[in-house]
Protein backbone atom coordinates (compact mmCIF):
# COMPACT_ATOMS: atom_id res chain seq x y z
CA UNK A 1 0.00 0.00 0.00
CA UNK A 2 1.88 2.82 -1.50
CA UNK A 3 0.90 6.59 -0.22
CA UNK A 4 -0.11 6.72 -4.22
CA UNK A 5 -3.13 4.06 -3.23
CA UNK A 6 -4.58 6.27 -0.23
CA UNK A 7 -3.80 9.37 -1.60
CA UNK A 8 -6.46 7.57 -4.44
CA UNK A 9 -8.30 6.25 -2.26
CA UNK A 10 -9.29 9.43 -0.52
CA UNK A 11 -9.73 10.93 -3.28
CA UNK A 12 -12.66 8.50 -4.77
CA UNK A 13 -14.17 8.49 -1.57
CA UNK A 14 -14.18 11.91 -1.16
CA UNK A 15 -15.98 12.29 -4.40
CA UNK A 16 -18.51 9.53 -3.56
CA UNK A 17 -19.15 11.33 -0.18
CA UNK A 18 -19.25 14.14 -1.89
CA UNK A 19 -21.68 12.98 -4.28
CA UNK A 20 -24.12 11.76 -1.98
CA UNK A 21 -23.80 15.05 0.69
CA UNK A 22 -23.73 17.80 -2.11
CA UNK A 23 -26.98 20.16 -1.94
CA UNK A 24 -27.09 20.54 -5.92
CA UNK A 25 -27.33 18.33 -8.08
CA UNK A 26 -25.22 19.35 -10.81
CA UNK A 27 -22.52 19.82 -8.15
CA UNK A 28 -23.71 15.84 -7.33
CA UNK A 29 -22.99 14.66 -11.00
CA UNK A 30 -19.31 16.09 -10.71
CA UNK A 31 -18.66 14.59 -7.82
CA UNK A 32 -19.12 11.45 -9.32
CA UNK A 33 -16.86 11.79 -12.14
CA UNK A 34 -14.28 12.89 -9.31
CA UNK A 35 -14.65 9.69 -7.95
CA UNK A 36 -15.00 8.02 -11.31
CA UNK A 37 -11.41 9.57 -11.99
CA UNK A 38 -9.92 8.28 -8.65
CA UNK A 39 -11.11 4.99 -9.31
CA UNK A 40 -9.79 4.77 -13.12
CA UNK A 41 -6.16 6.10 -11.53
CA UNK A 42 -6.49 3.55 -9.03
CA UNK A 43 -6.81 1.16 -11.87
CA UNK A 44 -3.63 2.89 -13.76
CA UNK A 45 -1.87 2.64 -10.45
CA UNK A 46 -2.36 -1.71 -10.32
CA UNK A 47 -0.85 -1.37 -14.50
CA UNK A 48 -4.71 -2.29 -15.34
CA UNK A 49 -3.67 0.31 -18.31
CA UNK A 50 -7.47 -1.03 -20.87
CA UNK A 51 -9.68 -0.91 -17.28
CA UNK A 52 -8.16 2.62 -16.71
CA UNK A 53 -8.79 4.18 -20.11
CA UNK A 54 -11.88 2.15 -20.41
CA UNK A 55 -13.22 3.38 -17.42
CA UNK A 56 -12.29 7.15 -18.38
CA UNK A 57 -13.57 6.84 -21.95
CA UNK A 58 -16.63 4.86 -20.96
CA UNK A 59 -17.55 6.57 -17.28
CA UNK A 60 -16.42 9.80 -17.34
CA UNK A 61 -16.83 10.43 -21.35
CA UNK A 62 -20.17 9.14 -21.55
CA UNK A 63 -21.98 8.13 -18.07
CA UNK A 64 -20.84 11.32 -16.59
CA UNK A 65 -22.81 13.08 -19.69
CA UNK A 66 -25.72 11.35 -19.29
CA UNK A 67 -25.88 11.83 -15.46
CA UNK A 68 -25.84 15.45 -16.28
CA UNK A 69 -27.91 15.37 -19.20
CA UNK A 70 -30.87 13.28 -17.52
CA UNK A 71 -30.61 16.31 -14.46
CA UNK A 72 -30.83 19.30 -16.64
CA UNK A 73 -33.54 17.55 -19.04
CA UNK A 74 -35.87 16.40 -16.04
CA UNK A 75 -36.08 18.74 -13.02
CA UNK A 76 -33.68 21.23 -13.74
CA UNK A 77 -30.74 22.54 -11.11
CA UNK A 78 -32.72 23.98 -9.09
CA UNK A 79 -32.11 23.55 -5.28
CA UNK A 80 -34.16 20.94 -3.13
CA UNK A 81 -36.33 23.35 -0.73
CA UNK A 82 -36.14 20.75 1.81
CA UNK A 83 -33.99 18.88 3.80
CA UNK A 84 -31.42 16.98 1.30
CA UNK A 85 -32.10 13.31 3.12
CA UNK A 86 -34.99 11.43 2.73
CA UNK A 87 -37.28 10.24 5.51
CA UNK A 88 -36.27 6.48 5.23
CA UNK A 89 -32.96 7.06 4.77
CA UNK A 90 -31.91 4.47 7.62
CA UNK A 91 -33.83 1.80 5.14
CA UNK A 92 -31.49 3.25 2.52
CA UNK A 93 -28.09 2.91 4.56
CA UNK A 94 -29.27 -0.41 5.49
CA UNK A 95 -29.64 -1.82 1.88
CA UNK A 96 -26.63 -0.36 0.70
CA UNK A 97 -24.53 -1.89 3.72
CA UNK A 98 -26.08 -5.30 2.77
CA UNK A 99 -25.05 -4.58 -0.92
CA UNK A 100 -21.58 -3.89 -0.15
CA UNK A 101 -21.32 -6.73 2.67
CA UNK A 102 -22.59 -9.26 -0.25
CA UNK A 103 -20.24 -7.66 -3.15
CA UNK A 104 -16.98 -7.67 -0.23
CA UNK A 105 -17.91 -11.08 0.93
CA UNK A 106 -18.49 -12.51 -2.99
CA UNK A 107 -14.76 -11.11 -3.99
CA UNK A 108 -13.10 -12.17 -0.80
CA UNK A 109 -14.24 -15.75 -1.26
CA UNK A 110 -13.40 -15.62 -4.61
CA UNK A 111 -9.97 -14.43 -4.31
CA UNK A 112 -9.10 -18.08 -2.13
CA UNK A 113 -10.52 -20.33 -5.70
CA UNK A 114 -8.08 -18.46 -7.93
CA UNK A 115 -4.49 -19.28 -8.48
CA UNK A 116 -1.97 -17.22 -6.61
CA UNK A 117 0.42 -16.10 -8.79
CA UNK A 118 4.25 -15.36 -7.36
CA UNK A 119 4.01 -12.10 -9.85
CA UNK A 120 1.62 -10.14 -10.70
CA UNK A 121 0.29 -11.26 -14.49
CA UNK A 122 0.96 -8.81 -17.34
CA UNK A 123 -1.70 -9.18 -19.24
CA UNK A 124 -1.25 -6.86 -22.77
CA UNK A 125 -4.50 -4.97 -24.46
CA UNK A 126 -4.21 -7.78 -26.90
CA UNK A 127 -4.68 -10.19 -24.64
CA UNK A 128 -7.54 -8.74 -23.51
CA UNK A 129 -8.79 -8.49 -26.78
CA UNK A 130 -8.35 -12.14 -27.66
CA UNK A 131 -10.26 -12.80 -24.86
CA UNK A 132 -12.99 -11.05 -25.75
CA UNK A 133 -13.60 -12.36 -28.78
CA UNK A 134 -12.36 -15.57 -27.90
CA UNK A 135 -13.48 -17.42 -24.59
CA UNK A 136 -15.78 -14.90 -24.05
CA UNK A 137 -17.72 -14.04 -27.48
CA UNK A 138 -20.97 -14.95 -25.98
CA UNK A 139 -21.31 -12.46 -23.12
CA UNK A 140 -19.85 -9.99 -25.07
CA UNK A 141 -23.04 -10.72 -28.07
CA UNK A 142 -25.66 -11.24 -25.13
CA UNK A 143 -24.46 -7.58 -23.63
CA UNK A 144 -24.33 -6.34 -27.07
CA UNK A 145 -27.99 -7.58 -27.79
CA UNK A 146 -29.07 -6.26 -24.04
CA UNK A 147 -27.84 -2.53 -24.89
CA UNK A 148 -29.36 -2.44 -27.94
CA UNK A 149 -32.47 -3.56 -27.16
CA UNK A 150 -32.04 -0.72 -24.16
CA UNK A 151 -31.60 1.83 -26.43
CA UNK A 152 -34.63 0.99 -28.81
CA UNK A 153 -36.66 1.12 -25.80
CA UNK A 154 -35.34 3.84 -24.71
CA UNK A 155 -36.26 5.48 -27.95
CA UNK A 156 -40.59 4.13 -27.75
CA UNK A 157 -40.40 5.75 -24.61
CA UNK A 158 -39.59 9.15 -25.79
CA UNK A 159 -40.90 8.90 -28.89
CA UNK A 160 -44.27 10.64 -28.72
CA UNK A 161 -47.58 9.70 -30.93
CA UNK A 162 -47.41 12.06 -34.09
CA UNK A 163 -51.23 13.86 -33.83
CA UNK A 164 -53.43 12.79 -36.80
CA UNK A 165 -53.06 15.69 -39.59
CA UNK A 166 -55.59 17.21 -40.35
CA UNK B 1 24.36 14.23 -41.31
CA UNK B 2 20.46 13.61 -41.65
CA UNK B 3 21.06 11.11 -39.60
CA UNK B 4 22.05 13.53 -36.84
CA UNK B 5 19.66 16.23 -37.75
CA UNK B 6 16.72 13.59 -37.69
CA UNK B 7 17.57 12.68 -34.37
CA UNK B 8 18.50 16.26 -33.39
CA UNK B 9 16.25 16.88 -30.32
CA UNK B 10 16.64 13.58 -29.11
CA UNK B 11 20.39 14.09 -29.03
CA UNK B 12 20.25 17.57 -27.45
CA UNK B 13 17.90 16.11 -24.70
CA UNK B 14 20.98 13.01 -24.09
CA UNK B 15 23.42 16.11 -23.81
CA UNK B 16 21.40 18.03 -21.58
CA UNK B 17 20.54 14.82 -19.35
CA UNK B 18 24.10 13.86 -19.12
CA UNK B 19 24.74 16.51 -16.61
CA UNK B 20 22.83 15.39 -13.97
CA UNK B 21 23.52 12.01 -11.77
CA UNK B 22 22.07 8.83 -13.21
CA UNK B 23 19.66 8.79 -10.37
CA UNK B 24 17.43 12.04 -11.82
CA UNK B 25 18.13 11.26 -15.24
CA UNK B 26 14.79 9.14 -15.95
CA UNK B 27 12.60 12.30 -14.50
CA UNK B 28 14.58 14.91 -16.30
CA UNK B 29 14.12 13.41 -19.33
CA UNK B 30 10.60 13.39 -19.54
CA UNK B 31 10.38 16.51 -17.98
CA UNK B 32 12.14 17.90 -20.92
CA UNK B 33 10.00 16.09 -23.22
CA UNK B 34 7.29 17.73 -21.60
CA UNK B 35 8.53 21.03 -21.65
CA UNK B 36 9.41 20.26 -25.44
CA UNK B 37 5.32 20.18 -25.77
CA UNK B 38 4.24 22.98 -23.88
CA UNK B 39 6.47 24.81 -25.93
CA UNK B 40 6.14 23.66 -29.30
CA UNK B 41 2.30 23.28 -29.54
CA UNK B 42 0.81 26.69 -28.26
CA UNK B 43 3.72 28.53 -30.31
CA UNK B 44 2.47 26.35 -33.24
CA UNK B 45 -0.99 27.68 -32.12
CA UNK B 46 0.00 31.30 -31.67
CA UNK B 47 1.51 30.62 -35.11
CA UNK B 48 -1.69 29.13 -35.93
CA UNK B 49 -4.14 32.19 -35.44
CA UNK B 50 -2.30 34.59 -37.66
CA UNK B 51 -2.43 31.97 -39.86
CA UNK B 52 -5.85 31.74 -39.88
CA UNK B 53 -6.86 35.01 -39.69
CA UNK B 54 -4.64 35.68 -42.90
CA UNK B 55 -5.86 32.64 -44.91
CA UNK B 56 -9.73 33.30 -44.01
CA UNK B 57 -8.88 37.25 -45.11
CA UNK B 58 -8.08 36.08 -48.07
CA UNK B 59 -10.62 34.11 -49.20
CA UNK B 60 -12.81 36.53 -48.33
CA UNK B 61 -11.11 39.08 -50.59
CA UNK B 62 -9.77 41.27 -47.27
CA UNK B 63 -6.59 41.94 -45.86
CA UNK B 64 -7.09 40.37 -42.65
CA UNK B 65 -4.56 41.28 -39.72
CA UNK B 66 -1.71 43.83 -40.95
CA UNK B 67 -0.89 46.01 -38.23
CA UNK B 68 1.19 44.48 -35.31
CA UNK B 69 4.74 43.46 -37.36
CA UNK B 70 5.70 42.42 -40.72
CA UNK B 71 2.45 41.45 -42.55
CA UNK B 72 0.48 41.46 -38.88
CA UNK B 73 2.73 38.56 -37.90
CA UNK B 74 3.63 39.59 -34.99
CA UNK B 75 -0.35 40.01 -33.64
CA UNK B 76 -0.47 36.72 -31.70
CA UNK B 77 1.65 38.69 -28.93
CA UNK B 78 -0.32 41.79 -29.38
CA UNK B 79 -3.41 39.10 -28.45
CA UNK B 80 -1.33 37.54 -26.02
CA UNK B 81 -0.98 40.73 -23.59
CA UNK B 82 -4.25 41.86 -24.30
CA UNK B 83 -5.51 38.62 -22.78
CA UNK B 84 -3.24 38.70 -20.40
CA UNK B 85 -4.10 42.12 -18.93
CA UNK B 86 -7.53 42.46 -19.22
CA UNK B 87 -10.06 42.35 -16.46
CA UNK B 88 -11.54 38.64 -15.29
CA UNK B 89 -14.70 39.31 -15.36
CA UNK B 90 -16.81 36.33 -13.44
CA UNK B 91 -21.32 36.82 -13.78
CA UNK B 92 -22.33 37.73 -10.17
CA UNK B 93 -24.69 34.71 -9.89
CA UNK B 94 -22.08 32.37 -11.38
CA UNK B 95 -21.08 29.06 -10.25
CA UNK B 96 -17.27 30.30 -8.70
CA UNK B 97 -15.52 27.63 -8.49
CA UNK B 98 -16.66 25.12 -11.29
CA UNK B 99 -16.40 28.43 -13.32
CA UNK B 100 -12.48 28.86 -12.77
CA UNK B 101 -11.92 24.88 -13.33
CA UNK B 102 -13.77 24.25 -16.66
CA UNK B 103 -10.92 25.80 -18.47
CA UNK B 104 -8.31 23.86 -16.35
CA UNK B 105 -9.65 20.59 -17.53
CA UNK B 106 -10.03 21.44 -20.30
CA UNK B 107 -6.89 22.31 -21.26
CA UNK B 108 -4.97 20.00 -19.00
CA UNK B 109 -7.31 17.37 -20.80
CA UNK B 110 -5.93 18.40 -24.15
CA UNK B 111 -2.57 18.49 -23.66
CA UNK B 112 -2.25 15.44 -22.28
CA UNK B 113 -3.27 13.98 -25.39
CA UNK B 114 0.10 15.04 -26.55
CA UNK B 115 1.79 12.68 -24.84
CA UNK B 116 1.38 9.95 -27.31
CA UNK B 117 1.61 11.43 -30.35
CA UNK B 118 5.02 10.22 -31.77
CA UNK B 119 6.20 13.12 -33.83
CA UNK B 120 9.19 12.12 -35.16
CA UNK B 121 11.43 9.04 -35.59
CA UNK B 122 11.74 8.25 -31.67
CA UNK B 123 10.42 11.03 -30.67
CA UNK B 124 7.13 10.37 -28.36
CA UNK B 125 7.07 10.72 -24.86
CA UNK B 126 5.33 7.44 -23.63
CA UNK B 127 5.04 4.96 -25.61
CA UNK B 128 1.97 3.12 -24.12
CA UNK B 129 0.42 -0.49 -25.31
CA UNK B 130 -3.27 1.17 -25.21
CA UNK B 131 -1.84 4.90 -26.75
CA UNK B 132 -4.86 5.20 -28.85
CA UNK B 133 -7.53 4.36 -26.03
CA UNK B 134 -5.60 7.02 -24.06
CA UNK B 135 -6.14 9.62 -26.88
CA UNK B 136 -9.55 8.99 -26.82
CA UNK B 137 -10.17 8.84 -23.26
CA UNK B 138 -8.61 12.04 -22.81
CA UNK B 139 -10.67 13.72 -25.67
CA UNK B 140 -13.68 12.05 -23.72
CA UNK B 141 -12.72 13.63 -20.98
CA UNK B 142 -12.92 17.59 -22.56
CA UNK B 143 -16.64 16.93 -22.95
CA UNK B 144 -17.49 17.12 -19.43
CA UNK B 145 -15.25 20.15 -18.42
CA UNK B 146 -17.17 22.06 -21.80
CA UNK B 147 -20.59 21.23 -20.26
CA UNK B 148 -18.92 22.53 -16.41
CA UNK B 149 -17.98 25.94 -18.51
CA UNK B 150 -21.65 25.87 -19.83
CA UNK B 151 -23.30 25.25 -17.20
CA UNK B 152 -21.67 27.52 -14.20
CA UNK B 153 -21.96 30.48 -16.36
CA UNK B 154 -25.62 30.78 -15.49
CA UNK B 155 -26.66 32.21 -18.85
CA UNK B 156 -28.89 30.57 -21.14
CA UNK B 157 -26.22 30.73 -24.56
CA UNK B 158 -23.61 29.40 -22.28
CA UNK B 159 -26.07 26.57 -21.65
CA UNK B 160 -27.52 26.00 -25.01
CA UNK B 161 -23.82 25.93 -26.69
CA UNK B 162 -22.73 23.38 -23.99
CA UNK B 163 -25.55 21.39 -24.74
CA UNK B 164 -25.19 21.56 -28.09
CA UNK B 165 -21.67 21.24 -28.20
CA UNK B 166 -21.85 17.40 -25.92
CA UNK B 167 -24.70 16.32 -27.98
CA UNK B 168 -22.58 16.86 -30.61
CA UNK B 169 -19.13 15.89 -29.46
CA UNK B 170 -20.93 12.54 -28.47
CA UNK B 171 -22.61 11.67 -31.91
CA UNK B 172 -19.37 12.32 -33.78
CA UNK B 173 -17.05 10.52 -31.12
CA UNK B 174 -19.01 6.75 -32.03
CA UNK B 175 -17.74 7.44 -36.20
CA UNK B 176 -14.58 8.41 -34.53
CA UNK B 177 -13.94 5.85 -32.54
CA UNK B 178 -15.10 3.35 -35.30
CA UNK B 179 -13.19 4.80 -38.28
CA UNK B 180 -9.54 4.62 -35.94
CA UNK B 181 -10.96 0.89 -35.08
CA UNK B 182 -10.49 -0.31 -38.84
CA UNK B 183 -6.64 0.71 -38.81
CA UNK B 184 -6.28 -1.02 -35.34
CA UNK B 185 -8.19 -3.93 -37.07
CA UNK B 186 -5.29 -4.13 -39.88
CA UNK B 187 -2.33 -3.42 -37.81
CA UNK B 188 -3.24 -5.88 -34.59
CA UNK B 189 -2.08 -3.25 -32.04
CA UNK B 190 -3.37 0.19 -30.12
CA UNK B 191 0.05 1.40 -30.05
CA UNK B 192 0.64 4.55 -32.23
CA UNK B 193 4.82 3.52 -33.22
CA UNK B 194 3.18 0.25 -34.48
CA UNK B 195 0.60 2.31 -36.48
CA UNK B 196 3.47 4.02 -37.80
CA UNK B 197 5.96 1.08 -38.34
CA UNK B 198 2.84 -0.87 -40.33
CA UNK B 199 2.89 2.09 -42.81
CA UNK B 200 6.76 1.76 -43.44
CA UNK B 201 8.29 1.13 -46.65
CA UNK B 202 7.74 1.96 -50.24
CA UNK B 203 6.47 0.36 -53.88
CA UNK B 204 8.61 2.40 -56.40
CA UNK B 205 8.30 5.63 -54.78
CA UNK B 206 4.93 5.51 -53.51
CA UNK B 207 4.48 4.77 -49.31
CA UNK B 208 2.04 1.86 -47.94
CA UNK B 209 0.11 4.44 -46.00
CA UNK B 210 -3.35 3.41 -45.11
CA UNK B 211 -5.55 6.05 -46.88
CA UNK B 212 -3.90 4.25 -50.27
CA UNK B 213 -6.50 1.59 -49.83
CA UNK B 214 -9.62 1.44 -50.36
CA UNK B 215 -11.09 1.02 -46.85
CA UNK B 216 -8.51 3.01 -45.29
CA UNK B 217 -9.34 5.99 -47.99
CA UNK B 218 -13.35 5.44 -46.48
CA UNK B 219 -12.23 5.45 -43.14
CA UNK B 220 -10.21 8.78 -43.13
CA UNK B 221 -12.64 10.61 -44.86
CA UNK B 222 -15.40 9.71 -42.21
CA UNK B 223 -12.17 10.24 -39.74
CA UNK B 224 -12.07 13.41 -41.02
CA UNK B 225 -15.24 14.72 -40.67
CA UNK B 226 -15.93 13.52 -36.99
CA UNK B 227 -12.91 15.33 -36.10
CA UNK B 228 -14.14 18.40 -37.20
CA UNK B 229 -17.55 17.99 -35.86
CA UNK B 230 -15.43 17.51 -32.41
CA UNK B 231 -13.04 20.15 -32.74
CA UNK B 232 -16.51 22.22 -33.03
CA UNK B 233 -15.17 23.37 -36.34
CA UNK B 234 -16.79 24.76 -39.05
CA UNK B 235 -19.17 23.41 -40.69
CA UNK B 236 -20.11 21.92 -37.19
CA UNK B 237 -19.52 25.21 -35.26
CA UNK B 238 -22.85 25.12 -33.59
CA UNK B 239 -21.91 25.15 -30.20
CA UNK B 240 -20.29 28.56 -30.56
CA UNK B 241 -22.67 29.70 -33.36
CA UNK B 242 -21.92 33.70 -33.21
CA UNK B 243 -25.31 34.60 -34.76
CA UNK B 244 -27.39 32.57 -32.10
CA UNK B 245 -25.65 32.29 -29.12
CA UNK B 246 -22.82 34.94 -29.02
CA UNK B 247 -20.07 32.32 -28.42
CA UNK B 248 -21.41 28.80 -27.11
CA UNK B 249 -20.40 27.65 -23.71
CA UNK B 250 -17.16 30.45 -23.15
CA UNK B 251 -19.63 33.46 -23.78
CA UNK B 252 -19.08 34.17 -20.00
CA UNK B 253 -15.19 34.14 -19.79
CA UNK B 254 -12.99 37.11 -20.28
CA UNK B 255 -9.44 37.53 -20.17
CA UNK B 256 -7.22 34.62 -19.49
CA UNK B 257 -10.16 32.19 -18.78
CA UNK B 258 -10.99 32.90 -22.80
CA UNK B 259 -7.64 32.78 -24.17
CA UNK B 260 -7.46 29.10 -22.48
CA UNK B 261 -10.85 28.23 -24.18
CA UNK B 262 -9.22 29.10 -27.25
CA UNK B 263 -5.87 27.48 -26.26
CA UNK B 264 -7.99 24.16 -25.65
CA UNK B 265 -9.59 24.60 -29.12
CA UNK B 266 -6.72 24.68 -31.42
CA UNK B 267 -4.87 22.50 -29.23
CA UNK B 268 -7.75 20.06 -29.92
CA UNK B 269 -7.11 20.55 -33.62
CA UNK B 270 -3.53 19.76 -33.40
CA UNK B 271 -3.90 16.36 -31.75
CA UNK B 272 -6.62 15.12 -33.50
CA UNK B 273 -5.08 16.15 -36.71
CA UNK B 274 -1.75 14.29 -35.15
CA UNK B 275 -3.68 11.32 -34.54
CA UNK B 276 -5.25 11.40 -38.27
CA UNK B 277 -2.03 11.92 -39.70
CA UNK B 278 -0.59 8.94 -37.43
CA UNK B 279 -3.50 6.61 -38.19
CA UNK B 280 -4.01 7.01 -42.31
CA UNK B 281 -0.99 9.31 -43.31
CA UNK B 282 2.45 7.38 -41.98
CA UNK B 283 2.77 9.48 -39.06
CA UNK B 284 5.98 11.15 -39.94
CA UNK B 285 7.30 8.91 -42.81
CA UNK B 286 8.31 10.60 -45.57
CA UNK B 287 5.53 11.06 -48.47
CA UNK B 288 8.04 9.50 -51.52
CA UNK B 289 10.90 6.98 -50.96
CA UNK B 290 13.18 9.62 -52.47
CA UNK B 291 12.67 12.37 -49.78
CA UNK B 292 13.62 9.86 -46.80
CA UNK B 293 16.70 11.88 -45.88
CA UNK B 294 14.17 15.26 -44.70
CA UNK B 295 13.89 14.65 -41.04
CA UNK B 296 10.88 12.40 -39.76
CA UNK B 297 9.52 15.52 -37.33
CA UNK B 298 9.82 17.97 -40.33
CA UNK B 299 7.67 15.69 -41.86
CA UNK B 300 5.30 15.24 -39.37
CA UNK B 301 4.42 19.10 -38.23
CA UNK B 302 4.10 19.96 -42.56
CA UNK B 303 1.22 16.98 -42.32
CA UNK B 304 -0.36 18.71 -39.13
CA UNK B 305 0.06 22.10 -41.27
CA UNK B 306 -1.46 20.73 -44.01
CA UNK B 307 -4.34 19.54 -42.17
CA UNK B 308 -5.01 22.00 -40.62
CA UNK B 309 -5.00 24.35 -43.59
CA UNK B 310 -7.58 21.68 -44.73
CA UNK B 311 -9.68 22.98 -41.61
CA UNK B 312 -9.15 26.57 -42.22
CA UNK B 313 -9.95 26.04 -46.10
CA UNK B 314 -13.33 24.06 -45.25
CA UNK B 315 -14.11 27.05 -42.44
CA UNK B 316 -13.53 29.66 -45.33
CA UNK B 317 -16.08 27.75 -47.95
CA UNK B 318 -19.21 25.87 -46.16
CA UNK B 319 -21.95 27.32 -44.30
CA UNK B 320 -23.05 26.10 -41.30
CA UNK B 321 -25.20 23.02 -41.08
CA UNK B 322 -28.44 23.32 -38.67
CA UNK B 323 -28.80 20.90 -35.93
CA UNK B 324 -31.09 18.46 -36.99
CA UNK B 325 -29.15 18.24 -40.29
CA UNK B 326 -26.23 17.51 -37.69
CA UNK B 327 -27.11 15.12 -36.36
CA UNK B 328 -29.45 13.41 -39.37
CA UNK B 329 -25.34 13.55 -40.70
CA UNK B 330 -23.69 11.73 -37.92
CA UNK B 331 -26.58 9.36 -37.36
CA UNK B 332 -27.71 8.34 -40.66
CA UNK B 333 -25.18 9.09 -42.63
CA UNK B 334 -21.84 8.66 -41.11
CA UNK B 335 -22.42 6.01 -38.45
CA UNK B 336 -23.89 3.05 -41.07
CA UNK B 337 -20.68 4.32 -43.62
CA UNK B 338 -18.34 4.21 -40.99
CA UNK B 339 -19.56 0.20 -40.13
CA UNK B 340 -18.98 -0.66 -43.52
CA UNK B 341 -16.00 0.58 -44.00
CA UNK B 342 -15.36 -1.91 -40.91
CA UNK B 343 -16.82 -4.71 -42.63
CA UNK B 344 -15.08 -3.56 -45.62
CA UNK B 345 -11.68 -3.73 -43.39
CA UNK B 346 -12.32 -7.28 -42.16
CA UNK B 347 -13.15 -8.60 -45.92
CA UNK B 348 -9.75 -6.89 -46.72
CA UNK B 349 -7.77 -8.48 -43.90
CA UNK B 350 -9.29 -11.91 -44.44
CA UNK B 351 -8.93 -12.39 -48.67
CA UNK B 352 -5.41 -12.27 -49.04
CA UNK B 353 -2.98 -10.45 -51.52
CA UNK B 354 -3.75 -9.35 -54.78
CA UNK B 355 -5.98 -7.32 -57.21
CA UNK B 356 -8.91 -8.72 -56.76
CA UNK B 357 -9.69 -7.26 -53.14
CA UNK B 358 -9.23 -4.18 -54.48
CA UNK B 359 -11.77 -4.02 -56.62
CA UNK B 360 -14.37 -5.77 -54.33
CA UNK B 361 -13.49 -3.62 -51.66
CA UNK B 362 -13.91 -0.10 -53.67
CA UNK B 363 -16.88 -1.66 -55.16
CA UNK B 364 -18.80 -2.48 -51.81
CA UNK B 365 -17.32 0.88 -50.69
CA UNK B 366 -18.14 3.52 -54.07
CA UNK B 367 -21.30 1.81 -54.29
CA UNK B 368 -22.70 2.25 -50.82
CA UNK B 369 -21.60 5.90 -51.14
CA UNK B 370 -23.68 6.68 -54.03
CA UNK B 371 -26.43 5.04 -52.54
CA UNK B 372 -26.97 5.79 -49.01
CA UNK B 373 -26.29 9.44 -50.91
CA UNK B 374 -29.10 8.83 -52.82
CA UNK B 375 -31.74 7.44 -50.75
CA UNK B 376 -31.09 10.44 -48.40
CA UNK B 377 -31.29 12.92 -50.99
CA UNK B 378 -34.44 11.81 -52.45
CA UNK B 379 -36.01 11.41 -48.73
CA UNK B 380 -35.80 15.52 -48.21
CA UNK B 381 -38.74 17.48 -48.06
CA UNK B 382 -39.36 20.88 -48.41
CA UNK B 383 -41.79 21.36 -45.64
CA UNK B 384 -41.40 23.17 -42.33
CA UNK B 385 -39.44 21.78 -39.71
CA UNK B 386 -40.77 19.98 -36.89
CA UNK B 387 -39.18 19.38 -33.86
CA UNK B 388 -39.63 16.05 -32.55
CA UNK B 389 -37.89 16.53 -29.12
CA UNK B 390 -37.52 20.32 -28.65
CA UNK B 391 -41.38 21.47 -28.34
Amino acid sequence: MSPVFYFLAALTVAGGLAAVLLRNLVHCALAVTVSFAGLALLFLSLDAQFAGFAQILIYIGAVAILVVFAILLTRGAELPGGAIFSRTWIAGLVIAAGVFALLGWAVIESARALPTYAAAPTVSVHDIGLALVGRYVLPLEIVALLLTSATIGAVIVAMHEKEPSR
Amino acid sequence: MARTLDQIFILFKDWIVSFLPSSLQPVAGVILGVIGILAVFPTLFALTTVFERKGLARMQNRLGPNRVGPFGFLQPIADGIKALTKEDVVPFSADNFVHFLAPLVLVVAVFMGFAILPVGRNMQLVDMDAGLLFFFAMGASTEISIFMAGWSSRNKYSLLGAMRAVAQMISYEIPLLLSSIAVVMITGSLSLPKIVAAQAGYTGIWPHWYVFTPWGFGAFLMFAVAAMAETNRTPFDLPEGESELVAGYFTEYSGFKFALFFLGEYLGMFSISGIAVTLFLGGWAAPFSFLTWVPSWIWFFAKVMTAIFVFIWVRGTLPRVRQDQLMNFAWKFVLPYTLLVLFVTALWRFMGEGWERWVVCSAILIVAYVIMGRLQMSRRKFAPRSYRYAE
